[in-house]
């Protein structure tokens, strides 16, 4: 054997059950972010260190992996994780999202729905919402404290007073059961309703920052927003150009230098689904081949 | 005196054992009032049901102080046997626990003399592990909160009688509060902090 022998899932014991409390107390108390002894994983921060702890931690050798980075299946972040695991732990990866057990994802939130029997683990950047607005750990955690969550509605105000509308696009907040303030990673807002209410227990790992969180099933999560200015979900005004979709969230992709674009679906695994169905879009007579444009 | 070689076993298979034992422990978490199983074997000392001898070996470490209430720590067995398998400090002082794991649910101490957290740090408490005798049969609790879809009917034979009153404490802490693991036999339902009574019947 060349290859190094690691423990099952890559952590030493000691670990797991360090990251194994810190998500039991981070279910119990839902988008409160508990402080873990994050570890130095193979792979630089930014890349899902968080997640990849998080994932480590609870799975099985029955789990049915899925990894995807912003909806992708096959781009190189979720090929690796997807691979880290098969490899560490040796179990079985999908790309279909109702197969999977355990999910990993970087920014976004599967199209098809989730359902009961599984679990969906965020890699996070910046898990503290206030952080931007309040640069020091001792105030942000007084504020959570007290439910002190004035500032952020101010932030999204300067946002209605400067454009008209909340332009924060991404990282969107929201406030888990009624109490904590809670950044749901760089998620487009879009995904945001998508957190309310869903079945699946959902995972947030922040791997540099050393925090984990979480939302039990069927958790209220609303959006932050105001009466005269409700929140609004965002997407491309266009069909997927593969599959026909309008109700996906939408990557827009520059095919030329002439201003071309098209629009397909961000969900790589809900895209081919639908073109499997029949569903086509305006570019998709060869859709798995690039055709020359303009 | 107990010599290493008479003290009960602990995992015969740690890694997997205590994988499977956590994810019944964190879907009774995720979902109050359902009945997980602990699949995983393990020798325990008498006084310690399957389930209650599988969470310990999941989830205690030298990091985590563990209470014993008065009548595991009768004899020295529970003790012994948990530092061996597990390194963690059994102290006296239930309020600095990490977990209290509690043999005889009727002499449950007041909930104050465990920790809440602070509410900058609300994780910082006690997590009681309490051996019930029944959570499959007995009167209906009908329970509410994150992780459960409306209600939830949990039907449970389980001492002290007014548990539920007891833990309505946690809803004037919040965030502070005591998270409870029931446990009788194979059988695990978890009780966090943000889980409610609705109505108790029969």
């Amino acid at each position: 054997m060349n290859a190094p022998v690691y423990n099952f899932a890559y952590l030493d014991e000691q670990t797991k059950r360090m990251i194994r409390r810190a998500v039991l107390k981070a279910i119990a108390i839902p988008g409160y972010q508990v402080p873990f002894a994050s570890r130095e994983m193979p792979m630089p921060y930014g890349w899902g260190t968080g997640g990849v702890q998080v994932t480590a931690a609870i799975l099985g050798p029955d789990d049915v992996l899925k990894v995807i980075d912003q909806g992708s299946d096959d781009t190189t972040n979720a090929i690796s994780i997807r691979k880290f695991f098969a490899r560490t732990a040796g179990v079985a990866t999908t790309t279909a999202t109702a197969d999977a057990t355990v999910i990993q994802t970087r920014h976004r939130i599967p199209e098809s729905p989730l359902h009961g029997g599984q679990v969906l683990v965020y890699q996070v950047p910046i898990p503290e919402p206030l952080r931007f607005l309040e640069p020091r750990e001792t105030e942000t955690r007084r504020m959570h404290a007290l439910g002190e969550y004035g500032l952020m509605h101010v932030k999204l105000y300067e946002d209605i007073a400067r454009f008209g509308h909340i332009a924060t696009s991404y990282a969107y907040p929201v406030k888990v059961n009624a109490r904590y303030v809670m950044d749901p990673s760089p998620t487009p807002k879009f995904d945001n309703p998508k957190m309310d209410n869903c079945p699946a227990l959902q995972l947030f790992g922040a791997g540099r920052e050393k925090r984990i969180y979480a939302i039990p099933p069927y958790t209220s999560v609303v959006s932050l927003d105001f009466e005269d200015h409700p929140f609004t979900r965002y997407r491309f005004d266009a069909p997927c150009a593969l599959c026909g979709a309008d109700d996906s969230y939408l990557d827009e992709i520059v095919t030329d230098d002439q201003g071309s674009r098209m629009f397909v679906c961000s969900d790589t695994d809900y895209c081919e689904n639908r073109q499997a169905e029949g569903h086509r879009g305006s570019e998709s007579a060869a859709p798995h081949k690039e055709r020359p444009h303009g | 005196m107990t010599t290493v070689a008479e003290l009960p076993a602990g995992f015969a298979d740690k890694v997997l054992s205590a994988q499977t034992t956590f994810r019944s422990v964190m879907d009774a978490m995720a979902r109050p009032g359902s009945v997980q199983r602990v699949t995983a074997v393990s020798g325990a000392p008498a006084s310690l049901m399957r389930g209650t001898a599988a969470i310990a070996l999941t989830l205690f470490d030298h990091d985590t102080p563990v209470w014993l209430d008065p009548l595991l720590s009768e004899t020295s067995d529970v003790a012994k046997w948990l530092k061996f398998h597990t390194s963690a400090p059994v102290i006296p002082d239930s309020s600095i626990s990490s977990f209290a794991v509690i043999g005889e649910p009727r002499a449950l101490p007041a909930l104050d003399r465990f920790a809440f957290g602070s509410n900058e740090y609300p994780d910082r408490s006690t997590t009681v592990i309490l051996q019930v005798e029944s959570l499959t049969m007995g009167p209906a609790f009908e329970l509410r909160g994150p992780g459960i879809d409306g209600t939830a009917v949990l039907r449970a034979t389980l001492q002290p009688a007014d548990l539920f009153e007891r833990l309505a404490i946690n809803a004037t802490l919040f965030p502070r509060g005591i998270d409870v693991v029931l446990v009788a036999d194979d059988a695990v339902v978890a009780i966090p902090r943000t889980t409610r009574l609705v109505a108790k019947g029969g």
